[in-house]
C-alpha cells in the first residue's frame, strides 16, 4: 500500500540514528589504558539498554492491542509490580541464603515462567472478554498495581533488614547498573518474543479492532489474547530484572511510535517502538553519564521528559 | 438458512433469552424488531458467536456454531455490532481492508484490493478513503464499518441497528442496496432496525422480539398489523398502506 | 433499604474507641478517669492521633469528591492529579531555601504550589479532545509523574531522597507520630466548606454549559474546589505523608451505592473514609505489634482489595 515507503525510511532512519548512539557510547573517550575492559564494561551496559527499550516498547505495544486501548500499559496494570511482589514472595519462601546462591539463570527463568502464568491468569480474564467497561478495567488495573506494590512494601516491612536489602537491591529503577550474569538469557529471550510478536502481526492487526470486530472476521480471540500477554509477561521480565520498574517510558514510546509511525500495522508498530526506546535509552545515558556526570538520574528525567512530551502529543490529539 | 433451536440466555443469573426457537430464512432480507432491551443484540451476538452459548443450538446453512472453525464461519457470515470501538488510528481504506482478512490472513491479493475499492465506492466513501476514522463524522464511521462487512463478501450479513447514524438518503440507499444484494445475489440479510417503516418498505421477513421472547415472525403485512404493533411497543399505533407495503403511522 | 449515613457513623464511632485503645501501653478507658497516667497516654499519643487519622482520612475522601466533580471524571483523586506531588514539592523548596521558617509557613508555601499543581492539571485537560474521557486519568498520572521526577531530581541534588521519600512513598506517617496534628483541622474546615458548597459542585459537575443555564458562575466554584483540593493535599502530605487511594476509591464506592446527590452523600463520603483510614492505622500498628507498618501501605492493600470486590460484585436482579 501507499505508506509502505514512508515507513520504511521511518525504520532505516531509527536504525540509522541508533547505530550513531550506540557508536558514540561505545567509542567516545574510550582511554588507552585497560581498553579491553572499559569495551567491555560498555558493550555490555550497551546491549543491556537496547535489550530493555525493545523489552520494554514491544510489551507496551502488545497490551495496548490486546486491551485494544491506548492509554492502558503494562505497568499502569500493575504487570511490573507484580513481578517485584513475586520476587519479594520468592525470597520469603526461599529464604535469603537460598535465594542468592541460586544460579541468576535457574532464577530468571522460574520467575519469568511465574510471571507469564500469573499475567494470563489475571489480565487474561480482566482483558479477555474485550473489556466491556473499559473503565472499569483501567481502574482495576490502577488498583491491581497498588494493591502489588503495597503487598509488596509490606512483605517487605515484615522482612528482616538483610533480605530486604537483598530485595530492595532489585527494586530501584536504574539504568546505571545492568546485571551482567541475566544479560544473555535476557537477550535470547526477548529477541525470541519479538520475533513471534512480529510474527504475529497481521492478526494482531485484527485485534486492536476491538473484539465485536475481530470475532466475526474469523480472529482466535482468546488464544491471540492469551499468546500476546504471555510474550508481555516475558518482556515485562525481562526489563523488570534488568533495570527495575520503570513506570512511563512505556506510555511514553508507544504514544510517540503512534504518532510516529502513522500507520496501525504491527509489523511496522513493533519495530518502529523498539528502535525508538533503544535510541533514547542509549542517547539518554550517553547524555547523562559521560556529558553530564549524573549517571544515576536517567530514569527519572525520562520519567520527566518523556511526561512532558506525552503532554504535549495529548495536547495535540495525537495519543489515541 | 439460520436454524435456531431451544437459546435460553443468562447475564450474571438474570434470563435475557428464553428459549428462543427460529429460522431466518435464506435468499431474504429480515427485520428484526421490538423495543429496546428486547433481547435483539443478544440474539444476534449467539449467533455471531460474540457470545458463547449457554444451551440450545444454532446452526447457519447446516454448519452447527458450536463445532465450526471460526475462520470458516467468518468465511459465510459477516457481522456489524451495535457497539464498535477501534482504538487504533486507522485510515477508512485500512479499515474496510480488514474486511477480507479473513480471505487472506495477511497477505492482500489485488483481488482483495478491487474488492475494497469496490466497498468504499459503493459506501460513497471514496474521496473519504485517506481520512483517519476519529476524522469523520459518525454516519461516515458507520458507513465505513458497513463497507468493511461488505468487503468480506459472505452469503449472511447480520446488521444491529446499521441505520445509526445515517442520514435519511444514506439510510434509504443502504436499505435499497440490501434489498438489492438479496434479489441480485441471492445474499441474506439479517438487520435490526427501530424505524419500523424500512422494516415494512423494505424486508421480506419480520421476526418481533419482546422481552427476550419472539412475540411474531411471518412477512412484513402478517407481522406489522396495529394490534400487534400496539403490544409490541405499548403506544398505539395506526397501520395503512403506501405503494402497497404496509405504512405504520406512531410519531402523533 | 439500610441508610448509609448511620451506619458509617456507627462503624466510625467504634473504630475510633478501638484506635484510643490500642497500642504498646496498655490504657483502658475506663481507667483514664481516675488514673493520671492513662490519661495523660491518651490525651497526648492516642486521641490526637486518632483524630489525625480521621481527619485526613475525612478530608481526603471529600477533596476526591471534589475534584471527581471539577474534572467531571470518576478516575481521579487528590492522587492521581499531581496535587499531592505539587505539595511536596512545595515542602522542598521551602526546606531547601528556608529551612527555618515556621511550620505554618512551610504549609502555607505547599498549599499554593499544590493550588499550582491542581491548576496546572485543570487546564492540562480543559485542553484535550472533548470525547477523550480515558485521557483524564492518565494525563494526571503523568502530571504527577513529571512533577514527582522534578522533586525526586532536586532530591537528589540535595541529598534529600530519605527525607522526601517520608512523605511521598506511600504513608511516612511521621506527623502522626509527632502529634503536628493540629493543622489537620484546616484540611477537616476546608472538607466542611465542600459540604456546604455541595449543590454548586454537583451543579458544576453536569457541565459548563449547564452550570450557565442554571444561572451558576462555574468559575467560582471551580476555583473554590480547588482550594478544597489542595489545601487538604497539602496538609495531609505536610503531616501524614501520601496517602493512596482514599480520594480515588471511597468517593466511587459511595456513588455507585447511593449515587451522586452531593449534599446527602458528601456526609457518608467523609465518615467512609474516615472510617476506611482509621481501620488500616488500627490494622497497621496491630500486624506487627510492638511494631507498626505505615498507614499507607495497609491502606493499599485493604482499600484496594475492598475496591475490587465492590467493584465486581454481580449486579443484583433489577426487578
Ligand atoms: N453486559 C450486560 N450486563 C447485564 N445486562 C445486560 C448486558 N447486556 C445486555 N443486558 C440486558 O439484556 C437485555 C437485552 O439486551 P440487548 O442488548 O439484547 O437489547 P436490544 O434488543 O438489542 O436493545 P436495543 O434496541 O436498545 O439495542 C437488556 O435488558 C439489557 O439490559
Ligand atoms: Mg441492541
Amino acid at each position: 500500500m501507499s505508506q509502505i515507503a514512508p515507513t520504511t525510511r521511518l525504520i532505516a532512519l531509527l536504525a540509522l540514528l541508533l547505530a550513531v548512539v550506540s557508536a558514540l557510547w561505545v567509542w567516545q573517550g574510550l582511554p588507552d589504558n585497560g581498553r579491553a575492559f572499559i569495551l567491555n564494561l560498555r558493550l555490555t551496559k550497551l546491549v543491556g539498554l537496547i535489550t530493555v527499550g525493545a523489552a520494554v516498547a514491544v510489551s507496551t505495544v502488545l497490551f495496548q492491542t490486546v486491551a485494544a486501548n491506548r492509554v492502558l500499559t503494562p505497568s499502569i496494570m500493575g504487570f511490573d509490580a507484580l513481578y517485584m511482589l513475586m520476587q519479594t514472595v520468592l525470597v520469603i519462601v526461599l529464604g535469603t541464603t537460598a535465594y542468592v546462591t541460586l544460579p541468576a539463570s535457574g532464577k530468571f527463568l522460574t520467575e519469568v515462567g511465574v510471571l507469564c502464568a500469573l499475567a494470563i491468569l489475571l489480565f487474561g480474564t480482566l482483558l479477555g472478554k474485550g473489556a466491556r467497561d473499559i473503565g472499569r478495567t483501567i481502574l482495576t488495573g490502577v488498583i491491581l498495581g497498588i494493591l502489588f506494590r503495597s503487598a509488596d512494601s509490606f512483605l517487605g516491612q515484615l522482612l528482616d533488614p538483610d533480605t530486604f536489602a537483598t530485595v530492595q537491591s532489585t527494586q530501584i529503577a536504574s539504568f546505571n547498573t545492568i546485571d551482567a550474569d541475566l544479560l544473555p538469557w535476557a537477550v535470547g529471550i526477548s529477541l525470541a518474543a519479538i520475533a513471534l510478536a512480529i510474527r504475529l502481526g497481521p492478526q494482531l492487526d485484527v485485534l486492536a479492532l476491538g473484539r465485536n470486530t475481530a470475532v466475526p472476521l474469523g480472529l482466535r480471540h482468546s488464544a491471540l489474547v492469551i499468546g500476546a500477554l504471555a510474550l508481555v509477561g516475558v518482556l515485562v521480565s525481562v526489563s523488570t530484572a534488568l533495570v527495575g520498574p520503570v513506570t512511563f517510558f512505556g506510555l511514553i514510546v508507544a504514544g510517540l511510535t503512534h504518532g510516529l509511525a502513522g500507520t496501525a500495522r504491527h509489523r511496522i508498530l513493533l519495530p518502529v517502538a523498539a528502535l525508538i526506546a533503544a535510541t533514547i535509552l542509549v542517547a539518554g545515558q550517553f547524555l547523562f553519564e559521560r556529558a553530564l556526570g549524573l549517571g544515576g538520574t536517567l530514569a527519572v528525567v525520562i520519567e520527566f521528559a518523556g511526561g512532558l512530551f506525552f503532554i504535549h502529543l495529548l495536547l495535540k490529539g495525537r495519543v489515541r | 438458512m439460520i436454524q435456531i433451536r431451544n437459546v435460553d440466555f443468562q447475564i450474571h443469573g438474570n434470563p435475557i433469552l428464553h428459549d428462543i426457537s427460529t429460522s431466518i430464512p435464506k435468499g431474504q432480507l429480515t427485520a428484526l424488531i421490538g423495543p429496546n432491551g428486547a433481547g435483539k443484540s443478544t440474539l444476534l451476538k449467539l449467533i455471531a458467536r460474540l457470545e458463547k452459548l449457554q444451551s440450545g443450538s444454532v446452526r447457519i446453512d447446516g454448519l452447527d456454531l458450536s463445532a465450526t472453525p471460526t475462520e470458516k464461519l467468518a468465511l459465510v457470515m459477516a457481522v456489524l455490532s451495535q457497539h464498535t470501538h477501534v482504538s487504533s488510528r486507522l485510515r477508512l481504506c485500512e479499515l474496510v481492508g480488514f474486511g477480507r482478512w479473513p480471505h487472506h490472513h495477511g497477505r492482500p491479493s489485488a483481488h482483495d484490493r478491487a474488492e475494497i475499492t469496490r466497498a468504499l465506492e459503493l459506501f460513497d466513501l471514496t474521496a473519504l478513503a485517506d481520512r483517519f476514522l476519529d476524522e469523520v463524522s459518525g454516519g461516515q464511521a458507520q458507513r465505513a464499518f458497513l463497507a468493511m462487512t461488505f468487503a468480506q463478501a459472505t452469503d449472511w450479513l447480520l446488521l444491529d441497528e446499521p441505520l445509526n447514524n445515517l442520514d435519511m438518503a444514506h439510510a434509504r440507499a443502504l436499505m435499497r442496496h440490501l434489498a438489492g444484494l438479496v434479489r441480485d445475489q441471492g445474499k441474506s440479510i439479517t438487520v435490526v432496525v427501530h424505524e419500523i417503516n424500512y422494516a415494512a418498505a423494505w424486508a421480506d421477513h419480520v421476526i418481533a422480539m419482546k422481552d427476550g421472547r419472539i412475540l411474531a415472525e411471518g412477512p412484513p403485512a402478517d407481522v406489522l398489523t396495529e394490534p400487534l404493533l400496539s403490544r409490541l411497543y405499548d403506544v398505539p399505533v395506526a397501520v395503512g398502506t403506501h405503494q402497497g407495503r404496509p405504512l405504520i403511522l406512531h410519531h402523533v | 433499604m439500610i441508610r448509609p449515613l448511620p451506619v458509617m457513623l456507627a462503624i466510625l464511632l467504634s473504630l475510633f474507641v478501638t484506635s484510643l485503645t490500642i497500642g504498646a501501653a496498655q490504657v483502658s478507658l475506663r481507667a483514664a478517669g481516675s488514673d493520671a497516667w492513662a490519661a495523660l497516654v491518651l490525651m497526648e499519643s492516642r486521641l490526637p492521633r486518632t483524630l489525625a487519622v480521621v481527619l485526613t482520612g475525612a478530608a481526603l475522601a471529600v477533596a476526591g469528591t471534589v475534584m471527581q466533580q471539577i474534572v467531571r471524571n470518576k478516575f481521579v483523586g487528590p492522587d492521581t492529579t499531581g496535587t499531592s506531588e505539587s505539595a511536596g514539592l512545595g515542602l522542598l523548596l521551602m526546606t531547601i531555601l528556608a529551612p527555618d521558617s515556621p511550620v505554618w509557613v512551610r504549609m502555607l508555601v505547599a498549599s499554593l504550589t499544590a493550588l499550582a499543581g491542581s491548576a496546572a492539571f485543570i487546564l492540562l485537560i480543559r485542553r484535550l479532545p472533548a470525547r477523550e474521557v480515558m485521557l483524564v486519568p492518565v494525563a494526571g498520572i503523568i502530571l504527577s509523574g513529571v512533577i514527582g521526577a522534578v522533586v525526586t531530581f532536586i532530591a537528589w541534588r540535595y541529598d534529600l531522597v530519605q527525607y522526601v521519600g517520608t512523605w511521598l512513598a506511600a504513608g511516612g506517617s511521621s506527623g502522626i507520630i509527632a502529634g503536628r496534628y493540629e493543622t489537620l483541622w484546616v484540611a477537616g474546615a476546608a472538607a466542611i466548606a465542600a459540604w456546604f458548597a455541595a449543590d454548586r459542585f454537583a451543579i458544576l459537575g453536569l457541565g459548563d454549559n449547564v452550570a450557565k443555564g442554571l444561572g451558576l458562575d462555574p468559575a467560582p466554584v471551580m476555583r473554590l474546589g480547588l482550594m478544597v483540593v489542595s489545601v487538604v493535599s497539602a496538609l495531609v502530605v505536610v503531616t501524614v505523608g501520601m496517602i493512596p487511594f482514599v480520594g480515588l476509591v471511597v468517593p466511587n464506592i459511595v456513588s455507585r451505592i447511593m449515587g451522586d446527590d452531593l449534599r446527602r452523600s458528601i456526609p457518608v463520603v467523609a465518615t467512609a473514609g474516615a472510617a476506611l483510614v482509621s481501620a488500616c492505622d488500627i490494622i497497621g500498628r496491630l500486624v506487627i505489634y510492638p511494631y507498626e507498618v505505615p498507614v499507607g501501605l495497609i491502606m493499599g492493600i485493604v482499600g484496594s482489595v475492598i475496591f475490587l470486590i465492590l467493584l465486581y460484585r454481580p449486579t443484583r436482579p433489577s426487578t
